[in-house]
């Protein structure tokens, strides 16, 4: 099969059940895509399929075919997407493992939608556990990520 | 500037450190040699010697001078989102005058010989470490003002170090510190005696919060490794399948099953450890793949039967029925003032509560992992650990090893909270990179494991008797608190709190109470319990505030007055008289950390003002205060909640106020704080950890949910106490985490009137 990731052309052969996670961490060391709980409960592995934030934990191999895949490493060439500029300017991250996920998270909502309410915030980031409990910062980026997009 | 005479002393100094030393950039490290401590210059004495390694402050170990002028500062302290891997260095950078954009930092090795302590716990890294790195910055800076004077062949006194570079005040020439690179390396380390500190007017970044933490880019980018992300080349990976119950065996498994899945190339067994078996491996059967799948995969095929041992016969409905028994009998007095039966029995009202609190389990959100190397007999590690140079020890025991054939390599913590201070998942790694011939290993914790197989946050149940006299004063004190040890790891079950725990808010409280009489009742540990972020200050603090809550509420008095009465008036409590061991002061000395009620007072004042106690509140809102001295820094909370008439909980707001003395970075002391509201809020409304038949009941974050975005403490305001340098720096990881639980239970009785004793929350409210 095929797989798109990071505008890169990828063949794959293996066990088609296979987490896309463990494609990108194992096999292309694309390890900004975190292992947080496997079971598509925390979001420490959200990337985007064909644009849409998913949980790569629980979306398996086959389910990627002929589609394109991006990752943290993908989101912007320089690190200075508006939600990653955002994320460093509230000084959100405390250990910072989630934070790949929570920013492809907010990413991947403020492409569907580029002016959302505090419930459509919440409502999107919900699913990426953090741990450090840097919420409240998290919901001023994407507040303010948003009015920079 | 430069000649070719110094630049080949540089390339000779650089070659010759670079060899054994911590720095791989490239840069110029300055001529190693042992300088030993001297606490001369300490304004005050802190633990911080009498930890395994002590304390290292020399230049020629920590900074590295390169000649195109980059500074390379080593911090030897773990990262695990406190922040102390920017803070620490920060320090020195701001005591020798370098240019912070112009900084480096790198992660030590663990090595405790070399660079001090470096077990990251006990919310110590500032608290033990801002002297000596200021002293540190300071040998650094003064070093380079002696290079320039003798480059120059002017007085020292001449020169001044000033943003990176050295200046010549008579002349007003100046020397740049790649440029001092070279000669400034040769030099010994001064005295201790002749340095001299920064006034703390001229801080740069010290105490004024605008430095960002060294790896938020990295963060931002996906580029921060963490040891799950570690890629090591011709790495394999492992999974291991761990006994349900501690000290079960491996009965069966199909060894045949798990090698028929693709991918797979061996099967291990690993044994286990009887108690106290300290941090050793749980044992179990491993699998060890060519991806972590396919090792996943591979454990499934196993089909592990256990013969589950003494501990089958855990359950935590029983244990806390055993609990509630035995915290209502007397037990073994650990502090007593006065006669608490005198007055108890001569009390107007007696008032009686018990607290429980379950287990709980720190969840970061990196599981454990680590990989091993072994090549020409010696070790590799990479890890994410608190314990670098514990690790290190541990390490070579199990591989058969000297410490100096192991190399600990520490990696990003994705968290810790007390779960990474124990290295059994690095042991795991050591044993299977052996049994593969030393090939690189990397053990994989998922989720379940992390669940299943922690050093569990202990169980608790108290119960508290306070005595009356008719004008409603309380003048008796009894109090139970029942709990099994972490010290079970370490020794013979002791079976009831050790000094180290009864030290973690209990046998220090300063209430002003003269009958006062402080008593453990014994409870065996049937798991392996362990360290979590602020220990048994979570349960003595949740008992003794909410009680001091529930007795204003008895008395129709204002909460937070009442706090302050129980307090009583600005003193140093001294119980090292009446306690029965000893009391355990989180290993500093008491007279630069006594207990001090003037800042436990003030930290519940400023909290209350802050959080306009005592203002008109929307129906179905309370707040509830609660203060506690813990890791010697003093916290107060002010939660406000918001309860609808289904009795669902929410936090619009919360006011800490912190006196951790001086403060480093103010910034990440607000993060702290901040973070401490979410997992305080997390283990009082949500979590717990339950055993039937000595298994852990909980799994992944379906069943052991923590706080989510959006369901409360997204307002935490904290309003840090001023301080100056002289002030001892204390904790502050931990600190923020212990009042939370009680001030949030104290607020839900002012919204509701509905007291609740057992935690966490849950469905309480709406039952």
């Amino acid at each position: 099969m095929k797989v798109k990731v990071n505008q890169q052309e990828r063949s794959y052969d293996g066990d088609p059940q296979m987490p896309l996670m463990w494609y990108l961490r194992d096999e292309l060391a694309l390890t900004g895509t975190k292992f947080g709980c496997g079971a598509g409960l925390c979001g420490a592995c959200t990337v985007h399929v064909d644009g849409k934030a998913v949980r790569s934990c629980v979306t398996v191999m086959q389910d990627v075919s002929d589609h394109s895949v991006t990752t943290i490493e993908g989101l912007s060439a320089d690190g200075n997407h508006p939600v990653q500029k955002a994320w460093r300017a509230a000084n959100v991250p405390q250990c910072g493992y989630c934070q790949c996920g929570q920013i492809m998270s907010a990413a991947g909502l403020l492409a569907e939608n580029k002016n959302p309410s505090d419930d459509e915030i919440l409502a999107a980031m919900s699913g990426n556990i953090c741990r450090c409990g840097c919420y409240q910062r998290i919901f001023a980026a994407v507040k303010s990520a948003a009015k920079g997009a | 500037m430069k000649n070719a005479k110094s630049q080949a002393i540089v390339t000779n100094v650089s070659r010759r450190n670079l060899l054994k030393g911590v720095v791989g950039t490239g840069g110029l490290v300055l001529a190693a040699q042992f300088v030993p401590a001297n606490i001369a210059m300490a304004a005050y004495k802190t633990g911080a010697e009498g930890m395994p390694g002590g304390v290292v402050w020399d230049p020629h170990i920590f900074v590295s001078l390169d000649p195109s002028g980059i500074v390379t500062i080593v911090t030897h302290r773990s990262e695990m989102g406190t922040g102390s891997r920017t803070s620490l260095p920060m320090v020195v950078a701001d005591e020798m005058e370098a240019d912070w954009s112009k900084v480096k930092i790198i992660q030590a090795e663990g090595n405790e010989q070399k660079y001090g302590n470096q077990d990251t716990d006990g919310s110590r890294s500032i608290r033990h470490f801002i002297q000596p790195m200021r002293t540190c910055g300071a040998a650094a800076r003064q070093m380079l003002e002696h290079a320039a004077a003798l480059t120059w062949g002017v007085s020292d006194s001449d020169c001044r170090a000033e943003n990176h570079k050295v200046i010549h005040g008579p002349t007003g020439r100046s020397l740049g510190y790649g440029e001092l690179a070279a000669a400034a390396s040769q030099l010994k380390t001064p005295d201790q005696k002749s340095l001299t500190l920064k006034d703390p007017s001229q801080f740069r970044y010290i105490g004024k919060g605008q430095v960002q933490i060294t790896d938020l880019r990295d963060i931002t980018m996906g580029k921060a490794n963490y040891a799950q992300d570690i890629h090591v080349p011709g790495m394999k990976y492992a999974v291991v399948a761990r006994p349900p119950v501690v000290l079960g065996q491996v009965k069966t498994f199909d060894e045949a099953a798990a090698m028929k899945v693709p991918g797979v190339i061996k099967v291990v067994k690993i044994p286990s450890t009887p108690m106290p078996a300290v941090f050793a491996p749980l044992g179990g059967v491993a699998v060890i793949a060519d991806s972590t799948w396919a090792a996943i995969k591979g454990r499934e095929a196993l089909k592990v039967t256990w013969d589950d041992g003494p501990n089958k016969t855990y359950n935590s409905d029983t244990y806390k029925a055993q609990m509630q028994a035995t915290a209502r009998k007397p037990g073994k007095i650990e502090r007593n003032e006065g006669d608490v039966d005198k007055a108890l029995a001569g009390a107007a009202k007696v008032v009686e509560h018990e607290y429980y609190i379950p287990h709980g389990v720190h969840v970061p959100m990196e599981p454990p992992a680590a990989v091993v190397q072994i090549k020409d007999g010696k070790a590799e590690v990479w890890a994410c650990v608190q314990s670098p140079g514990g690790t290190r020890g541990d390490v070579a025991k199990v591989l058969g090893l000297k410490p100096d054939d192991v190399r600990v390599n520490v990696t990003l913590l994705g968290g810790g909270f007390g779960r990474k201070s124990k290295c059994d998942f690095v042991q795991e790694a050591a044993i299977l990179s052996k049994a593969m011939g030393g090939t690189p290993v990397k053990v994989v914790w998922t989720r379940e494991d992390d669940i299943h197989h922690s050093f569990y946050h202990s169980v608790s149940y108290q119960h508290v008797t306070a005595g009356l006299d008719k004008d409603n004063k309380v003048v008796a004190w009894r109090h139970r608190s029942v709990s099994p040890s972490l010290m079970s790891n370490f020794m013979p079950d002791p079976k009831r709190e050790s000094a180290l725990e009864l030290g973690l808010g209990l046998i220090d409280t300063p209430f002003n109470v003269p009958n006062l009489r402080l008593e453990t009742g014994e409870a065996v540990a049937q798991t392996r319990i362990g360290w979590f972020r602020s220990v048994n200050n979570i349960p003595h603090a949740f008992a003794m505030q909410s009680m001091v809550a529930e007795l204003a509420a008895e008395l129709g008095r204002d909460p937070k007055d009442f706090l302050l009465e129980m307090i009583g008036p600005p003193r140093i409590v001294d119980p090292r008289k009446t306690v029965s061991s000893e009391l355990w002061n989180y290993g500093d000395p008491w007279d630069t950390y006594p207990v001090d009620t003037a800042r436990t007072r003030r930290v519940v004042e400023r909290a209350a003002k802050e959080a306009g106690w005592g203002r008109q509140l929307p129906k179905g809102h309370g707040l509830g205060i609660a203060v506690q001295r813990s890791f010697l820094t003093y916290v107060a909370t002010v939660v406000e909640v918001a309860v609808d008439d289904k009795g669902n909980i929410t936090v619009p707001r919360v006011d800490t106020a912190i006196d951790c003395g001086f403060v480093v970075n103010p910034e990440r002391v607000r993060s702290q704080i901040e973070g401490a509201a979410v997992m305080g809020l997390s283990l009082a409304k949500l979590n717990q950890i339950t055993f039937k038949d000595g298994r852990v009941q909980q799994s992944n974050f379906h069943d052991y949910q923590v706080l989510r975005i959006g369901q409360g403490a997204m307002d935490v305001r904290t309003h840090i106490i001023a301080a100056t340098i002289d002030d001892p720096s204390s904790g502050v990881g931990e600190p923020g985490v212990p009042p939370f639980a009680p001030a949030f239970i104290n607020a839900v009785f002012a919204a509701t009137g509905k007291r609740i004793r057992n935690l966490p929350v849950g469905d309480q409210l709406s039952a």
